[in-house]
């Protein structure tokens, strides 16, 4: 069924000879197959023509026995028409694929960036030409297995992972000789010694990753806040009047006056203010923070002032309802009532917005009468009950 | 000069120097099986290289700084304003360089796409059971791999310190310090003191474009390595066997396909990429620790850990002066460490249960392994809760449910839902198991009915084609359970006495739970030689073997 050929048969050749196994006789799935053998070809296998794909022989190499193979794959496809055809379809989407090619240079040559409306001109030419090339490559070479290479399945045998028992007889003796050669096992000193010598070497870069940041120390427990500073509305960065309120109302995002840049201190010492009406607000007769309360000698004329670092992960807690008081995290929600000392009323924040004691200077503008009384932001290990 | 003689020449030289002649025919000659999911890898591979490609030129431009800077670029919106040097030079690669956007945007789809395949090929190996003896490492390196997909996801999207990331940077703090002992350590250590510090862009730069993909590198080529050294699993089919593979050799057929398949992937993203913007972070405005956007959204990976700290109750304790976070670090450890441990765990506890130690190279069907693909469904269900939760602001306001009613809706179907699944997947893969053994014994209804001379009515039924058979039947019997022998001794077998015994015998009646296929049908193409009921088999096959396949 197959013109078996010695490889070097043919050292001098014309590749034209490939086209000898060109033509396939009943070219088939249905075709007999031998069940098990390792190499199941569908489909009649053509006359094999091996070919000096390496170059000419090395030299005086004509003691090696000739290597005897079939063809395992047809040289071409079963329907020579369709292949004709596919071809044309294929090299057309090489074609395209090529001029969108060069498309996507011209592309960058001609659109210019520098402003948003020639960005969006620029990447729209850049990315339809860039995916035009790649998606016309594809559609090129999936046409062209599916329909120019012959259809073949073949068959592969498996071996089980495991090895042959004599295989890892053998690696166990070698192991083992080396293990004796070595003397790792019979020296224990030699071994305790150098395992000894590594703990240190496994060590020193765990140690040398110690100065990647400054110990935390009771860092988390103050802000930059101190008596006397100023709140100056964020943004404007202008110190802020109580008189300034005309009505009850919204929220302002306030800042410690002298460190409104400072992303380190804001990132602690961010506030909210609000305004509210008289009598809306619930306060504690007591001169510091209970659940459910607001202080009310830490708040300026119905002003008050919470941290706007959430106590779950450090969102801002930016989002305020005038009508129910409540202030919101949108990154996980956490909702504080503003009237009630901002303790949690839905939410996974534990704790409260902290409430910084406000009063007024001399000017008559707000400031801080220190800094808040307990850690602001997310929990930490060592915070404990500082609240 | 022919080409042949050029290639010639060529291998002439590479293989006096490297001896290459039978290795690469023994590469060139390797079979890959196919299946349309066996893509869902490649596309996870391809993302990689398109990540490693757009990465490297977005690194030529990139910035990785905190330098206070004041902006004077092409976007005039932020003429003037201060910003850190990183999220300038990135305004500066969407609209100050030619083709900077549109990498940037094929690098963020790209890691997008990377972390989706991922997911999907995961999914594809656990519910065919690919992940069983021999590939067990495989499958724990891939796991390896999507633990880093998501951490370089996130480092790489923090990187423009964008108002955006930098909230998702925030949280990633807030978490980090919760952790009990070590946690506000880890977090001074990361940031170079507090938060937000300057140091926190550079030190996660580094992280991404080196270190991080310099172990995927690793570990791919160890996963590839590995997946080519034991060959690839096959879905099971005529002519299959757990002995061989059947499909098309790598050169030049699998060669053209996955070359031709990386080309579709990035057309993908790259027409993504053209009509579909993702990340305009000037839209965002820089970082800023007092600002923030509603309707705020990670990447679709990062997701399910929002949901999950969104959807923790307030809790936490103070012991002795020590604050235990729950309300953080339990729902941003917990879920994950559920989800990643018990993958990483199941294929040996699968082992253990079934006392199964065989080499599998013969997928699956997933309505064959009720139980383990109940559990698969029940994990993607526990999943899908937290990662809806993630998205709870989109959901009331776009279903115009009260936000909290969500949160509270899914406190409860995070144990529910997966319980139901995972019953309701039970059930359903034994019905679709019936309907196999039906099949198989009686073939398939033809609609045709006959009256026998006795004046009894009988529908005519047509034998199942090879093909259809080899697919449905269970390719190797159950195995048998532990301890049990063809001896039918009545003293169990080690593993199986005491407490732990007890409970692994329980385990495995539930894992190995299934339909029994009667050996004798109208069609009795034995599937293959070590069938328990191969021998019955063979007393049918007679009856259908003459009968003409059908197409299904």
């Amino acid at each position: 069924m197959s013109d078996v050929t010695p490889r070097h048969g043919h050292g001098d050749n014309e590749p034209e000879n490939q086209a000898l196994g060109s033509q396939r006789s009943g070219a088939d799935d249905g075709s007999a197959e031998p069940e098990g053998a390792p190499h199941r070809v569908i489909g009649t296998p053509s006359p094999a023509q091996s070919r000096m794909l390496l170059g000419e022989t090395s030299t005086g190499s004509t003691a090696d026995s000739p290597v005897v193979r079939e063809r395992e794959l047809p040289a071409d496809p079963a329907d020579l028409v369709d292949a004709k055809r596919a071809e044309r379809i294929v090299a057309a989407c090489f074609i395209l694929a090529m001029l969108a090619g060069f498309g996507f240079i011209a592309a960058y040559v001609i659109f210019g960036v520098h402003s948003v409306t020639k960005v969006w001109h620029s990447n729209l030419a850049l990315g339809l030409t860039m995916g035009l090339t790649f998606l016309l490559l594809g559609a090129g070479a999936t046409i062209w297995v599916r329909r120019l290479m012959p259809d073949v399945e073949l068959s592969e045998q498996r071996h089980p992972m495991r090895s042959p028992e004599a295989d890892r007889d053998a690696f166990v003796e070698t192991f083992e000789e080396g293990a004796d050669a070595s003397q790792f096992v019979k020296r224990p000193i030699l071994r305790r010694t150098l395992i000894a010598a590594t703990v240190p070497v496994a060590l020193a870069p765990v140690v040398l990753l110690r100065d990647l940041g400054p110990l935390p120390g009771t860092k988390l427990d103050h802000t930059v806040w101190r008596p006397g500073m100023r709140l100056l509305n964020y943004g404007a960065n202008t110190p802020i009047r109580p008189g300034d309120f005309s009505s009850p109302g919204g929220m302002i995002t306030v800042v410690p006056d002298g460190f409104q840049d400072d992303f380190n201190a804001l990132a602690k010492a961010a506030c909210i203010i609000i305004k509210f009406a008289p009598g809306q607000v619930l306060y504690t007769p007591q001169s510091h923070p209970v659940d459910g309360f607001t202080v009310q000698n830490w708040t300026v004329d119905n002003i008050v002032c919470y941290s706007k670092i959430c106590t779950h992960v450090g969102c801002p807690a930016a989002l305020y309802e005038q009508t129910t008081h409540h202030i919101l995290c949108p990154c996980h929600q956490s909702t504080f009532d503003a009237a009630r000392g901002a303790q949690v009323i839905f939410g996974p924040a534990t704790r409260a917005l902290p409430q910084l004691p406000m009063t007024v200077d001399a000017e008559g503008f707000l400031v801080a009468r220190g800094d808040f009384t307990e850690p602001v932001g997310p929990s930490f290990w060592e915070r404990g009950n500082s609240s | 000069m022919s080409v042949d003689k050029a290639l010639g020449s060529t291998g002439n030289w590479l293989d006096e120097r490297f001896h290459g002649a039978k290795g690469f025919r023994t590469l060139f000659k390797k079979i890959f099986p196919d299946h349309w999911t066996f893509l869902l890898g490649e596309i996870a591979l391809y993302s990689f290289i398109i990540l490693l490609l757009t990465g490297t030129f977005l690194a030529l431009f990139f910035k990785p700084s905190m330098t206070d800077v004041v902006y004077h670029g092409s976007y005039l919106k932020l003429d003037g304003v201060h910003m850190s040097e990183a999220y300038a030079s990135t305004l500066n690669i969407s609209f100050d360089g030619r083709g900077g956007l549109l990498m940037r945007q094929i690098h963020h789809w790209a890691a997008d796409l990377f972390v989706a395949a991922i997911m999907a090929h995961m999914i594809r190996i656990f519910f065919t059971g690919a992940y069983r003896k021999p590939r067990e490492v495989n499958w724990l390196i891939g796991i390896v791999l999507f633990t880093l997909a998501l951490l370089e996801g996130l480092f790489g999207y923090s990187l423009p310190d964008d108002l955006l990331s930098g909230a998702g940077l925030r949280i990633t703090q807030g978490v980090l310090q919760s952790i009990p002992v070590v946690g506000t350590y880890l977090s001074f250590f990361l940031f170079g003191g507090e938060y937000p510090g300057t140091d926190i862009i550079p030190r996660m730069y580094i992280l991404h474009v080196l270190l991080i993909p310099g172990i995927f590198l690793a570990l791919i080529g160890a996963h590839l390595f590995i997946m080519f050294h034991q060959k690839h699993t096959q879905m099971p089919g005529k002519g299959r066997t757990n002995e061989n593979v059947v499909g098309a050799p790598t050169y030049p057929y699998f060669m053209a396909k996955t070359g031709a398949f990386f080309f579709f992937t990035f057309a993908a993203v790259a027409l993504a990429s053209t009509f579909a913007q993702i990340n305009p972070i000037w839209l965002y405005g820089p970082y800023n620790p007092l600002a923030i956007s509603a309707g705020s959204q990670p990447d679709f990976y990062m997701g399910f850990l929002e949901g999950s700290l969104r959807m923790m109750p307030a809790w936490q304790w103070v012991v002795f002066g020590h604050t235990f976070a729950f309300n953080v670090f339990i729902p941003a450890l917990v879920p994950l460490g559920i989800v990643l441990t018990g993958a990483a765990l199941w294929p040996f506890l699968e082992q253990w249960i079934t006392g199964d130690r065989r080499e599998h190279h013969l997928n699956d069907r997933p309505r064959n392994a009720p139980t383990r693909t109940a559990l698969g469904i029940a994990m993607i269900s526990f999943y899908g809760v937290l990662w809806l939760e993630g998205a709870n602001d989109v959901l009331a306001d776009h279903f115009d449910v009260p936000l909290y009613t969500i949160t509270e809706i899914s406190r409860v179907a995070i144990f529910a839902v997966p319980i139901v699944a995972y019953f309701i997947t039970k059930r359903v893969c034994l019905g679709l198991q019936h309907k196999d053994a039906h099949l198989l014994e009686h073939g398939v209804e033809t609609g045709i009915i006959r009256q026998l001379p006795s004046g009894e009515f009988i529908e005519e039924t047509r034998p199942l084609d090879e093909e259809m058979h080899a697919k449905i039947a269970r390719p190797e019997p159950l195995p048998l359970p532990p301890g049990e022998t063809d001896t039918g001794a009545e003293v169990p077998a080690p593993g199986m006495r005491g407490g732990l015994g007890r409970v692994r015998t329980r385990l495995n009646k539930i894992v190995t739970e299934s339909v029994q296929v009667n050996g004798h049908g109208a069609n009795g193409h034995g599937p293959n030689g070590h069938g328990a009921h191969a021998d019955e088999d063979h007393a049918a096959i007679g009856a259908s073997a003459e009968e003409p396949p059908d197409h299904h």
